[in-house]
């Protein structure tokens, strides 16, 4: 398998003032079968070419979203990107549509950072809610999408992180994409000799 | 005459021609080989020329040449900053070898006048031969070549007290220009403080009037005419030349002609320096030397084993790298031009017998050739013994670093310029319009007056230490010569340009320019979105993605038929069929967009 089965998403308006995501964005960019797309270095006038992104993304069985949670949800530029390449027809099937549904069966992982610690994220913590329940926009886009959901990889109050909770969490990083890039190309051996 | 001035130059500029190259082959250096042409073709060579007094005294002017230009190079600033090193470096070489010759002279039982004149005399090395020396090695920017330089300019200004205290040794008898000493010191004061005056208030504008006609002829012509001018007032009031020269090109260090008068007035130093050299070389009276070989031979010897001696036990107190200490002494050991000036002095003053001036011309003279040789022979030994010493240090006299250069600093240059700046850019502007400059010099950018398409002023600019260039010209012809020559000579430079048209954005592409844009495209496409939207009231969102579609697919378009730019008919069909391609992309993005329901956005 040549082409990259994995497809990251990395956004980050500011990469200089996050050691946490430098780190996991060059973690991932060093694994073979790995392709990371940094939206914010590619695309600063927001102006994200649909056809080439669809093209990565249906190349790849794992999408990895990679990005910092501000205002409980994503960069702009990654909603943009939705915006752009997720259309009714290609991506999922609608009443009007009987399109190639072409991320059915692929799997959506997203790895992702807060400021806060854990304990603002609950009932009468600062957020008020668990972070889970901000999580919901994503999951139902992968529902929707036919995509299996894997469960998020979390770092609370990434601000405050030491070195060696840094680097801790970026082997952790290392250690579960290599795992999924094997178990993909199996997988896509099993499709190409099963139903 | 005038048949006798071109056979000359004929005779000099061949000797040259021949020599020099044949001296660089042979590892000699340019210096030598213009000495050695001088001994060929000199009244005791094969006697082609007879007199190499006139050429000596023509071609000094290449060492005021070479001063001006090293002025130029140094803002009043760092001049005032070097002054402990000149007066204190310089000072104690001139006291040390001075005061080691003459104890030796002494000691060899020497009248103490005879002996501190040629003391004195002796103790001057040669600007030319050290700086073109320091040069050729690349040693300027060193230490090493720092102390060299603030102990030559020192020299230089040695050299006037010590021809004016010649007379008061000599025979009180008809000392030409004795005159008043008051006198003759208020003429310098007052020639010095016009100079300061008239480089400020008058020099600069008369520069800019002059860039303002454009004939670069008329430029270079002034740019002579100044250093001649400056030259021969020093003259005038007593002092040397060479400092004047180097005084006026302090003055207009910061100037932003510094660059077009170092380009201009660089091919006559070169050539003007080689005449000096071989007028040396043709000056080594031999029939002195044939009459008294022994006599001559020991006294070079002794003076330049002295002097070298004395050399070495000051830098040892420099700070210069290791291995580095040998060659610093000989760069400096040979006697100097001015020492002719001073036995010259010495000799109508009749505090020298004719005899013992003409030795003494020789034994300068001798020297001259020896250290090139000299040093020759220690850089041999040096790579011989591969010294570590060799690296070169930082370049402390161009302060250009990590810099951007902008040539062409008109309407689309500035804007280009003002956005560098503001982001605490460090840039260097080239522009060739004097008006513009005025009004950039007025907002505190470093600019510089010239013509960005010469490889030299390039070099000048601190090309290469420069991070990127930007080419911005007007002109597409200067444009593309511009780009030529940073190609040749900075391969690893990248290169942003701005193209005027079309062919232009595919000629830059021929030379593999990292990035080009096309001057007008970007705001035509924003005036476009504004009709679209305030003209025709439609919205602004479907617009701007209408617009980026335009962008991509023109771009794209663009690249895809540059292979056929240069034929025409096959270029006119591809771009005709490209462009019915994207209105009908673009219209049926338009109309699904239009549409009152779609199935997204609804």
């Amino acid at each position: 398998m040549n082409e990259p089965n994995i497809l990251v998403v990395f956004a980050h308006p500011a990469p200089h003032r996050s050691p946490v995501h430098r780190s996991l964005a060059e973690t991932a960019r060093a694994l073979p079968g790995v392709e990371l797309r940094d939206l914010y270095e590619l695309y600063p006038d927001f102006d994200i070419d649909g056809e080439r992104e669809r093209e990565l993304l249906r190349a790849a069985h794992l999408l990895v979203f990679l990005h910092p949670f501000r205002w409980y949800g994503m960069p702009a530029l990654v909603k943009e990107w939705m915006d752009v390449l997720l259309q009714p027809g290609w991506a999922y099937n609608d009443d009007n549509h009987t399109g190639e549904c072409a991320l059915r069966g692929k799997s959506f992982w997203l790895v992702t950072t807060t400021g806060s610690g854990p304990d603002a994220y609950q009932p009468g913590g600062l957020h008020g809610r668990p972070f889970t329940d901000f999580l919901a926009p994503y999951e139902a886009t992968a529902a929707l999408c036919g995509m299996d959901w894997i469960a998020p990889l979390v770092m609370h109050g990434s601000a405050q992180a030491t070195p060696e909770a840094v680097d801790a969490l970026a082997a952790e990083f290392r250690r579960r994409l290599e795992g999924y890039a094997g178990l993909a190309n199996a997988a896509a051996e099993e499709r190409a000799h099963g139903t | 005459m005038e048949h006798n001035l071109l056979q000359n130059a004929v005779v000099y500029l061949g000797a040259a021609v021949l020599v020099v190259p044949l001296a660089k082959r042979l590892g000699m250096g340019a210096v030598l080989g213009y000495l050695v042409a001088g001994i060929l073709i000199g009244p005791f060579g094969l006697r082609f020329v007879a007199d190499g007094e006139d050429a000596l005294h023509f071609a000094e002017f290449g060492v005021v040449l070479l001063l001006f230009l090293i002025g130029l190079e140094l803002e009043p600033s760092r001049l005032w900053a070097l002054r402990r090193p000149i007066f204190g470096w310089g000072g104690a070489q001139v006291a040390g070898v001075a005061a080691g010759l003459f104890g030796a002279a002494l000691l060899a039982g020497i009248d103490w006048k005879v002996a501190l004149i040629a003391g004195l005399g002796l103790s001057l090395s040669s600007t030319a031969i050290a700086l073109a020396s320091l040069e050729e090695r690349n040693l300027m920017p060193t230490p090493a070549g720092q102390a060299g330089f603030a102990i030559l300019l020192f020299q230089d200004i040695a050299a006037i007290p010590m021809i004016a205290i010649v007379p008061l040794l000599g025979v009180p008898e008809s000392a030409g220009g004795g005159g008043n000493a008051w006198i003759a010191a208020l003429k310098v004061a007052g020639v010095l403080a016009g100079l300061v005056v008239a480089g400020r208030f008058l020099i600069r504008p008369l520069l800019r009037i002059i860039a303002k006609t454009d004939t670069r002829e008329i430029f270079t012509a002034f740019a002579l005419l100044l250093v001649i001018a400056i030259s021969l007032l020093m003259q005038w009031v007593g002092m040397s030349m060479a400092l004047g020269a180097f005084m006026a090109g302090v003055l207009l260090a910061d100037s932003e002609y510094r660059h077009a008068l170092e380009t201009d007035l660089e091919p006559f130093k070169g050539l003007l320096l080689g005449l000096f050299f071989i007028a040396v070389g043709m000056s080594v009276d031999f029939a002195v030397f044939l009459a008294q070989p022994g006599l001559v031979l020991g006294l070079v010897a002794a003076f330049l084993v002295i002097k070298v001696a004395v050399l070495y036990g000051l830098s040892r107190g420099l700070d210069i790298a290791r291995g580095q200490h040998l060659q610093f002494a000989l760069l400096l050991a040979q006697g100097g031009e001015f020492a002719f000036v001073v036995f010259g002095a010495a000799a109508t003053a009749r505090v020298f017998s004719p005899d013992v001036a003409s030795i003494l011309v020789v034994v300068v003279a001798l020297s001259m050739v020896v250290t090139p040789l000299a040093l020759m022979a220690f850089d041999r030994l040096a790579a011989a013994r591969e010294c570590a010493g060799g690296k070169r240090e930082a370049d402390r006299i161009e302060p250009n670093e990590d810099h951007v250069i902008v040539a062409g600093f008109g309407r689309f240059g500035q804007i280009v310029g003002r956005f560098l700046h503001a982001n605490h850019v460090r840039l260097t502007v080239l522009d060739h319009d004097p008006d513009q400059i005025e009004v950039l010099r007025h907002f505190g950018f470093k600019v510089f007056y010239g013509d960005a398409t010469r490889p030299d002023l390039l070099r000048a600019a601190g090309a290469a230490k420069a991070r990127a260039v930007v080419v911005a010209i007007d002109d597409i012809e200067d444009s593309l010569k511009l780009v030529d020559a940073v190609r040749r000579e900075y391969p690893d430079l990248p290169v942003f340009a701005r193209a005027r048209n079309v062919t232009h954005y595919y000629q830059l592409m021929d030379r593999g320019v990292e990035l080009i844009e096309r001057e007008t495209f970007e705001a035509a496409l924003r005036l476009g979105r504004s009709v679209m939207t305030a003209g025709l009231g439609q919205s602004a969102y479907a617009t701007r993605q209408a617009a980026l579609k335009f962008r991509r697919y023109n771009k794209q378009t663009l690249d895809a038929v540059y292979p056929y730019y240069k034929d025409r008919e096959a270029f006119v069909s591809m771009a005709k069929r490209a462009r019915e391609e994207l209105e009908a992309m673009i219209s049926r993005d338009r109309k699904a967009f239009d549409e009152e329901t779609g199935s997204d956005w609804d």
